[in-house]
């Protein structure tokens, strides 16, 4: 056996303790047999090996880590805070990294005007070939972004823009108001798509696409609202198909799972779990003791992508190629590889200064409470690879948690003023965050720290977004424009 | 000094005189000029006398005015929302404290005592006779060493009465309540907790260690239902609420939770 043979020749030079490892994947599942390695082996050694053993055509980076703690050196340098048993097989467990790497925006490159009054929501399509912006001057505009400058400006709303939502077919826009309706807008043209969608008798605060590979047509969209209910809408037939009811409070926030499943937030302190396709309460997911304001589920960014890769993208966005078929299979083994095993797990922030880690699909009691926050928390998100949990809060920090147990990682500190929104780099090693104190601030997840630091607004940040081909990031505040930042 | 209230019997029969409240008005009004002649003129013993009680009086006043003045001033300002804001700060408030101070020293000294900012400030001072009812024993009935206690009380879990002939303070088990409504001010809602213990009754200490609950007393009560945590990860289980009620006359006790 090929590692059998690069050990032994260290070794006979020199007398280094042996230990017996094991390969072992994030899910438990072990890979290939127990063997002897030296003590001082080095991560790049490992990959070799662990390549090796996985067969794979393209040789994938891979991170190592035992009993939590990632191989950085050599295996001898992690395991000496820890009493190593020699007898015994030790493990450790190979995360896949990701392939293409996300370089760090540094320069503002436009600031875009137009909007008469405050951006309040960003979003780049799933491919990222458009970008979206809802205000408080009641427009949602699309901007071009090779050439950066102003596309289409869509009037319809009579009050602010307060979310918008991209279809995960990149081909429809969903843009809710104040005022309780929605509109569906073509980024191609810039008209309304259909009629208008009215019903609810408060402001929207949250919309939520059907995922792709349940239906590649994208015909289903959630709406929640201030008045504490949660509807479903037909966006072909243009009216509402169902209307989910039972908080008692507003719903703050709303996810609609891989599995079927709907997960509403509300200010009534509960979360509930629906069944998306027939509207009956599943789960009632109670803990917290004041608001909750935000939800993650880990396979948030593999639903907001759909059938789109972020490894396979150009520096020209283009729209998905092939048939509804072939791109909803595509969009299925993304989603299943996000998801791994078990089932799908919901993160939620909260007014109480703490986030729940769940699994609402299995469980109705929380899996951890993650405290340590020391004011509100205004947004939480999972990873694009689901492994970190960053929260966002009112105490100028953000922190980062593990996503699988919900264990403390660490925190960054930097902002001077409250951290409203934060957004992920593709690959998962960047973090965006933009703050009321009006700077954008890149974060190296890896080291933990300040990667870059973006300053140009002139007035708090209130939504930032970062594309999914990972070349542009766009932010909008109350100062009325529109920042677009690349390398 | 009347002898009996045939005054007020005119008074109902026949009302008053016709310009009866001009003149009182202007009598009190003369009344200080008529004090600073008396203060002017006093001599010896008498002025010392009248200066000491002029002296405390004034004391007293400025004290009052300075409490008026130091206002904990909480400025609810609606974040400034024409051009329009993001959902999440839609119905939130900047909370700003500006404590006009007047006297910072005597902040910082109410701070070091701990006093809370507490929903009912002062209460009404209540006599022995309404707290405690005079019971007769003895085989002549001649003996008023027991008291009976006229208001609410809370016992423990494992609380057995004393022997009944050595028992001095009577807690009737009709008023002993366990459960308090206690209103949350910011989540805006009532959830009815247990009551943990009384932690302070304003009227006296004697009223505290009885147990007794009335209008104003600090009570602890039990709020692991909230599922309240500290920085550090443990569950907070006890808070302390002020009762708002008279619970002797309404049968419950009603209390708002000290957040």
């Amino acid at each position: 056996l090929p590692p059998r043979f690069l050990a032994q020749d260290e070794s006979v030079a020199r007398d280094v303790q042996r230990l017996l490892v094991q390969f072992q994947d994030e899910g438990g599942q072990l890979l290939g047999s127990p063997f002897d390695v030296p003590v001082d082996i080095t991560p790049d050694r490992l990959q070799l090996v662990c390549n090796a053993l996985l067969a794979q055509e393209d040789p994938l980076p891979l991170a190592f880590f035992v009993h939590d703690a990632e191989i950085v050196s050599s295996l001898g340098k992690t395991l000496e805070s820890q009493a190593v048993e020699t007898e015994k097989v030790l493990d450790i467990i190979y995360q896949p990294q990701a392939v293409f790497r996300v370089r760090a925006v540094t320069r503002c490159t436009s600031s875009l005007d137009g909007h008469s009054e405050a951006v309040i929501s960003v979003a780049f399509s799933p491919t990222g070939k458009y970008l979206a912006s809802g205000s408080g001057d009641t427009t949602v505009r699309f901007w071009d972004l090779s050439t950066e400058t102003p596309h289409f400006t869509c009037k319809g709303h009579r009050h602010w823009v307060l979310s918008i939502s991209w279809s995960p077919d990149g081909k429809k826009l969903a843009s809710g108001c104040k005022n309780g309706q929605i509109l569906l807008w073509d980024p191609s043209t810039g008209k309304q798509v259909g009629r208008t969608l009215a019903g609810h008798s408060k402001w929207i605060t949250g919309l939520s696409w059907e995922p792709f590979h349940a239906n590649p047509e994208c015909r289903y969209v959630a709406s929640s609202s201030k008045d504490g209910t949660v509807r479903i809408w037909d966006t072909t037939a243009g009216r509402c198909e169902r209307i989910l009811t039972g908080h008692t409070q507003s719903v703050t926030c709303l996810r609609w799972g891989g599995d079927g499943l709907l997960y509403s937030a509300s200010q009534d302190r509960t979360i509930k779990v629906w069944r998306a396709h027939d509207g009956v309460l599943c789960r009632t997911l109670q803990g917290h003791s004041h608001w909750v304001n935000t939800m993650a589920l880990s396979t948030d960014y593999a639903l907001r992508t759909g059938a789109f890769e972020p490894a396979e993208a150009s520096v020209n966005a283009q729209d998905l190629q092939g048939s509804l078929q072939e791109l909803k299979e595509r969009a299925l083994s993304r989603y299943n590889l996000v998801r791994g095993q078990g089932p799908e797990r919901l993160v939620s922030g909260s007014d109480d200064f703490t986030l729940f880690l769940w699994s609402p699909a299995e469980d109705k009691k929380p899996l951890t409470r993650m405290t340590g926050h020391q004011a509100l928390i205004n947004q939480v998100l999972f990873s694009p690879d689901s492994r970190v949990v960053a929260s966002a809060s009112f105490d100028k920090s953000i922190k980062l948690w593990d996503g699988r147990t919900g264990k403390y990682l660490a925190s960054l500190r930097g902002h001077v003023a409250a951290v409203y929104q934060i957004a992920w780099s593709a690959d998962s090693r960047l973090l965006v965050s933009g703050s009321s104190d009006s700077t954008l601030k890149v974060w190296d997840v890896k080291a933990p720290k300040l990667a870059m630091d973006l300053p140009g607004h002139a007035d708090e940040v209130y939504a930032v977004d970062w594309s999914p081909d990972g070349q542009r990031v766009a932010s909008g505040g109350k100062d009325k424009c529109l920042r677009i930042w690349r390398r | 000094m009347p002898q009996n209230d045939y005054i007020e019997l005119h008074r109902k029969r026949y009302g008053y005189r016709f310009d009866y409240f001009e003149k009182a008005r202007k009598k009190e009004a003369r009344k200080v000029h008529k004090d600073a002649l008396v203060a002017k003129k006093l001599r010896g013993i008498k002025a010392k006398i009248y200066n000491k009680k002029k002296y405390t009086e004034k004391i007293n006043l400025k004290k009052t005015i300075r409490a008026h003045e130091q206002k904990d001033v909480k400025t609810v300002n609606k974040i400034h929302d024409e051009n329009g804001l993001p959902s999440y700060l839609l119905e939130r408030n900047e909370n700003k404290r500006t404590k006009v101070l007047t006297n910072l020293l005597k902040q910082k000294r109410k701070n070091k005592v701990g006093k809370w900012d507490l929903p009912i400030p002062k209460v009404q001072a209540l006599n022995e006779a309404e707290m405690l009812r005079v019971v007769k024993s003895g085989k002549r009935r001649k003996k008023t060493w027991k008291r009976l206690i006229d208001k609410v009380s809370f016992v423990g879990n494992n609380f057995t009465r004393k022997n009944p002939k050595f028992e001095r303070y009577i807690r009737p088990s009709s008023l002993r309540f366990k459960r308090a409504n206690v209103y949350h001010s910011e989540l805006k809602t009532t959830l009815s907790l247990d009551i943990i213990g009384v932690k302070v009754n304003p009227q006296s200490n004697l009223y505290t260690q009885l147990g007794i609950i009335t209008k104003g007393t600090i009570i602890e009560v039990n709020v692991s239902e909230l599922g309240l945590v500290t920085q550090s990860g443990k569950v907070i289980w006890g808070k302390f609420a002020q009762v708002t009620n008279n619970p002797e006359l309404d049968g419950c006790i009603n209390a708002t939770l000290l957040v």
